[in-house]
């Protein structure tokens, strides 16, 4: 294990620039965000930033390739280039299990090469949490707050940074920053994941099980009565997919720009009623169908298809943001009956 | 850039002919502007043809994987694509990707069995992949059925293939029906359902289905009447799709994708899914 002071960051963010494009959470305006470092940009005291780090491997935007028209004929461009080597510092263990779940989409055969691309060029180096606050439920998916996973895993105490690498790749990083940080034993670490398992234990989620859930419950509660209520102040404004780091629905669309075609990918959501309709109908006809969709597709049908690994990671956006309150939390609770 | 392959990057097809089936029906003929196939496919099997800056849209590919020179796609014209590509010449390139979803199961389940084909409407366009590979594999199937029905004489799709091909072939027994009584018609008249029951087939048959879902389910519930049962039935089934690959996330029913997962499914299967769709 390495450390480093924390009024020596400014001195790691730029022996960490050295290996690639950094990216820190800074504060803003509009809240904690990721941002290029440079001199002088000092990292963020929020617990995460407004937007997931789902942008950097799935961004909301991305051209996927052109289209040259003369006439009749087509010529199709390839736009894609090789990504540039990259860090994200400061990720939190939600967000970086965020990861492994956008993982098993777009890796998945046949590999979607814009995102392994980015995937395969960025080191993740995660922050364990150290104040978790009431929207927190990552234990729930039994993920720790305390001991994220990522390439290189970051303990913050209150005048350290302790650094620890935990794939090949982080040792890497790790070795190159060996000047600006020195060796360490984990002593203050183990102190302080005590500290903070204590914390979390007494989150007022803290006891939310998804147990009720999971592969192969379709049945149990397709045709729950609950949705109805549960989805009946739903505004289908798209919020909570687009500050979820694990929603990847996307639409592909065309652009002319008057001298050659580009075709885009653009997030998009389940809970917008335009989604699925069709010229021959519509098989999701009212908000209760979409809203049950994004749900079910989070705590029964992804985890199906995946091992039983759920598509959600407590991360709390969601809580926060949706402008009726209503939220993954409040689904579980009233179809699982799930407070223990 | 990148070396690898991406499933999202079309490649560029030529349309060679375009028949008009009937008054919004097209069958546009595809291959590679040098003139080869644009991939191998199987029965049931889609593809994603597009004219960019109009769209991207899932076709079911309606000419056999035994054609060696080109592939076929019966269109309906019914959306923002479909207008483009009816409005279409020959000679237009498009682009094309695939194929896509799983196939009928031509070479194992339905090996050695008699086929009963059902189709309403433009419902013949995936069928006619399956039937003609049937045709050309004659002697690895029984006798052939095909029950085939639309709004109008004029509405049924590959009419003079049905009648100068199928209907000539041994052991293909072709029955047509249209919705209503029309002067120049001297066949069958009524809904498909109802005629599949009035024909009342030996249930030692495997049956496959496609066409509207009200078609779909009266004649599924007609077929049970006549002793079928649901794993002898099979259907191929249709929802809004981007990727085609399982990976934009609208076209699930359940946890299955039809874009991946389909878009051939077996009714018993269909029984297992949420009612979705």
């Amino acid at each position: 294990m390495r450390k480093v002071s924390l009024d020596k960051l400014d001195l790691l963010f730029s022996a960490i620039s050295g290996a690639g494009t950094l990216y820190i959470p800074v504060d803003t305006e509009a809240g904690s965000k990721y941002e290029k470092w440079e001199s002088g940009k000092t990292l963020s005291n929020a617990l995460n930033t407004v937007r997931s780090a789902k942008d950097f491997f799935f961004p909301q935007t991305e051209n996927l390739m052109d289209f040259k028209m003369e006439g009749k004929s087509i010529e199709v461009i390839d736009t894609r280039s090789e990504c540039e080597d990259f860090v994200i510092f400061g990720v939190r263990a939600c967000d970086v299990k965020s990861f492994e779940v956008l993982d098993r989409v777009f890796l998945a055969d046949p590999v979607d090469s814009y995102y392994k691309n980015r995937r395969d060029h960025a080191v993740i180096v995660s922050m364990a949490c150290t104040k978790p606050r009431e929207t927190c439920f990552c234990g729930t998916f039994g993920i720790d707050a305390a001991n994220p996973d990522g390439d290189v895993v970051c303990y913050k105490t209150d005048d350290m940074l302790y650094m620890d690498a935990k794939t090949e790749k982080g040792a890497k990083l790790l070795e190159k920053l060996a000047s600006v940080t020195e060796e360490s034993d984990d002593t203050a670490v183990n102190e302080q994941k005590k500290v903070i398992a204590e914390r979390l234990a007494k989150l007022p989620l803290a006891e939310l099980s998804a147990e009720a859930f999971g592969s192969g419950k379709t049945s149990v509660f397709f045709d729950a009565p609950e949705w109805k209520e549960l989805s009946e102040s739903c505004l289908g404004c798209g919020t909570c997919t687009f500050v979820c780091p694990t929603c990847q629905c996307y639409d592909i669309k065309d652009f002319n720009t008057g001298h050659g075609v580009k075709r885009f990918r653009c997030w998009d959501s389940c809970m917008y009623s335009e989604f699925t309709k069709m010229s021959a109908g519509q098989p999701r006809l009212t908000q209760l169908e979409r809203f049950r969709q994004r749900f079910m597709h989070k705590l029964v049908y992804y985890p199906t298809n995946n091992d039983g690994l759920f598509s959600c990671v407590g991360c709390g956006r969601c809580l926060e943001k949706c402008p009726i309150q209503m939220n993954i939390v409040k689904v579980m609770k009233k179809l699982g009956g799930s407070i223990k | 850039m990148i070396d690898m392959k991406e499933p999202l990057i079309p490649v560029v097809g030529v349309v060679t002919d375009i028949r008009i089936d009937t008054p919004d029906v097209k069958t546009f003929r595809v291959v590679t502007p040098d003139g080869k196939k644009a991939f191998e496919h199987k029965p049931g099997q889609c593809a994603m043809l597009s004219i960019p800056g109009v769209g991207e849209a899932m076709f079911s590919i309606t000419s056999s994987p035994t054609n060696t020179e080109f592939m076929e796609f019966s269109i309906k014209k019914c959306g923002c694509v479909t207008e483009w590509l009816h409005s279409m010449e020959v000679g237009q390139q498009i682009t094309i990707r695939g194929p896509y979803g799983n196939a009928f199961p031509v070479d194992t389940e339905f090996a050695g069995h008699d086929m009963l084909f059902i189709a309403g409407g433009i419902g013949l366009a995936p069928l006619r992949s399956v039937i003609n590979y049937c045709r050309h594999y004659r002697d690895r199937y029984g006798k052939i059925d095909i029950v085939y029905g639309s709004r109008s004489m004029q509405d049924l799709v590959d009419y003079q293939e049905i009648i100068n091909e199928w209907a000539k072939d041994t052991g293909v027994n072709v029955h047509l029906t249209i919705d209503r009584e029309q002067p120049e018609w001297d066949g069958h008249v009524g809904f498909v359902p109802n005629y599949v029951k009035e024909l009342g087939f030996s249930t030692d048959k495997i049956a496959i289905l496609c066409g509207p879902p009200i078609m779909i389910k009266f004649t599924l519930a007609g077929l049970q009447e006549l002793g079928f049962d649901k794993t002898q039935v099979y259907t191929t089934m249709e929802l809004r799709m981007k990727c085609g690959i399982g990976k934009c996330g609208r076209c699930n029913i359940g946890s299955k994708y039809v874009c991946k997962d389909g878009p051939v499914f077996r009714c018993d299967q269909i029984d297992e899914l949420p009612d979705e769709y």
